[in-house]
């Protein structure tokens, strides 16, 4: 029975033949989403502090950086980062280019979603932090971002897979993460639907272990209530 | 000691846009003493509150707490704020109780209590949490430090920010309506905790509504008229002898509440 699947030809067989591949496909995605969304995290927080607490200057770059993020298609910013950069001589390589074109997309949401999630902590939380003399940094740091952090949780997860989905447009910079890794396997033995399927199936997982860690993330933050 | 003042307001002005809604208030707290601002909406009582605290700035005047100019400093002139970090110590010296009572709702009533007491004052963390439970045991809340605000009820968790307020040792306590938001039934517990505080020698302004409590525990009442200090004097005097039309029909609304009650305490 075993035999019979693992003869040349059979899905298994060909899997197992392409592994490394795929493997290393896999690794790429992976890889590419964690650093784009810790950029677009880190990122994103401060720009959303700037957005809800800088000086006008400051909340109007701002302001235009994320509007400009939003309007732009995504691939549009992968393309110039590759290409366009290397034109002003400044060459960063695929997977770099990829990860910071995405990053700096993502950022924008993390920067709103933020600004949301501050202005939606009620103003008398400020007040009372202000009341017992904590300065600025420190209203901030231990009353406004572990509240704002618990609303901010669900769009957080939102971004994380819009990022994991984003990576696949990578492949068209020639970065080999898992969809083109299973292209380049469907060239060599024309299985197009169950490589296709198999990265379908991998993408799943991968976007349900994040929403899974995100329902983790706010029950452990669920006794914040009013 | 009694006689220096503790927080002196000298023509205190302040606007939203168009509207002055403080024209002018001068008024002095001395060490110890319980003064509560009464008046109807509007008459500007929680804005000049908020201005001593700083959560609104005042446009005019000056609040001086120990001699020390709160907020701005007029220099050659010039009004200019103060810097954040000079706000911040000022504010670390006047406790505020809110109306909507404000705890922190992801700390434990205790851990309320540290913040300011280990951010601010810089004390150790085993320090703060003697404090902490000394001061929740003074509000009868020992037993709940461990509780999240939304554990308690409106009675307990004011009871809590009143300890969070107090164990800051400040040199004036602000209290903003704090019994408004709470069930009738619930605003004796906290009116306790505040004549206990006021009977130990805390300096207080507060806002208030409850004339009963107001009458009982203060030394000074002021009555606000449309931004301005329209009668102000020992409890008797202001209750009993309403110089203007407007405080007797403020005054008589209460009466029509607790009538004789007002009338004989």
């Amino acid at each position: 029975m075993l035999a019979s699947w693992m003869t040349p030809g059979s899905f298994l067989f060909e899997a197992w033949q392409a592994r490394e591949g795929l493997l290393a496909g896999l690794g790429v995605t992976l890889l590419s989403s964690l650093f784009s969304i810790v950029i677009a995290t880190l990122c994103g927080i401060a720009m959303g502090v700037a957005l809800s607490f800088g000086w006008w200057w400051l909340r109007l770059l701002a302001r235009l950086y994320v509007d400009l993020m939003r309007g732009i298609p995504v691939l549009v910013l992968i393309l110039f980062t590759y290409y366009g950069l290397a034109l002003f001589g400044i060459n960063i390589a695929a997977f770099w280019a990829g990860v910071i074109a995405l990053g700096a997309f993502a950022t924008a949401h993390v920067a709103e979603n933020f600004r949301g999630a501050v202005e939606s902590v009620p103003a008398g939380q400020m007040e009372a932090a202000k009341a017992i003399g904590l300065t600025f940094p420190r209203r901030l740091w231990y009353v406004i971002l572990p509240q704002a952090f618990r609303r901010m949780l669900p769009p957080w997860v939102n971004t994380g897979l819009e990022i994991v989905k984003g990576t696949t447009l990578l492949s068209i910079i020639g970065v080999v993460e898992l969809l083109l890794a299973s292209q380049q396997v469907m060239a060599r033995n024309y299985m197009i639907v169950d490589f296709y399927l198999l990265a379908l199936v991998a993408y799943l997982i991968i976007n349900f272990a994040i929403a899974q860690l995100g329902g983790l993330l706010e029950r452990r933050f669920s006794y914040l209530r009013y | 000691m009694k006689d220096t003042p503790l927080l002196q307001a000298r023509a205190v002005h302040k606007s939203f846009g168009e509207i002055e809604v403080l024209k002018g208030i001068d008024l002095t707290v001395r060490q110890g003493q319980v003064v509560s601002l009464i008046g109807a909406s509007g008459s500007g009582k929680t804005t000049f509150l908020r201005c001593v605290n700083l959560l609104e700035e005042h446009d005019g005047g000056e609040i001086l707490l120990d001699g020390d100019p709160i907020g701005y400093q007029v220099a050659g002139g010039k009004r200019r704020r103060l810097s954040e970090t000079r706000i911040s110590a000022q504010r670390a010296r006047i406790g505020m109780v809110f109306q909507q009572f404000n705890l922190f709702p992801h700390l434990t009533a205790g851990e309320n209590v540290m913040l300011g007491l280990t951010k601010v004052l810089g004390q150790g963390k085993a320090e703060a949490r003697e404090t902490a439970e000394h001061w929740l045991r003074r509000v009868g809340l020992a037993e709940r430090r461990d509780h999240y605000p939304y554990q308690l009820s409106g009675g307990q968790q004011q009871r809590v920010a009143i300890a969070r307020a107090v164990a800051m040792q400040p040199r004036l306590l602000l209290f903003d309506e704090v019994t408004s938001a709470l069930d009738p039934e619930l605003v004796a517990e906290v009116l306790g905790v505040m004549q206990a505080l006021a009977e130990s020698g805390m300096t207080m302004l507060l806002v208030s509504h409850e004339m009963l409590f107001v009458r009982e525990v203060s030394h000074h009442v002021v009555f606000l008229d449309q931004g301005r200090i329209a009668q102000q004097g020992r409890p008797a005097e202001v209750f009993d002898n309403p110089e203007s039309e407007r405080l007797r029909s403020f005054l008589g609304r209460f009466h029509g509440l607790f009538g004789k009650a007002l009338e004989r305490s």
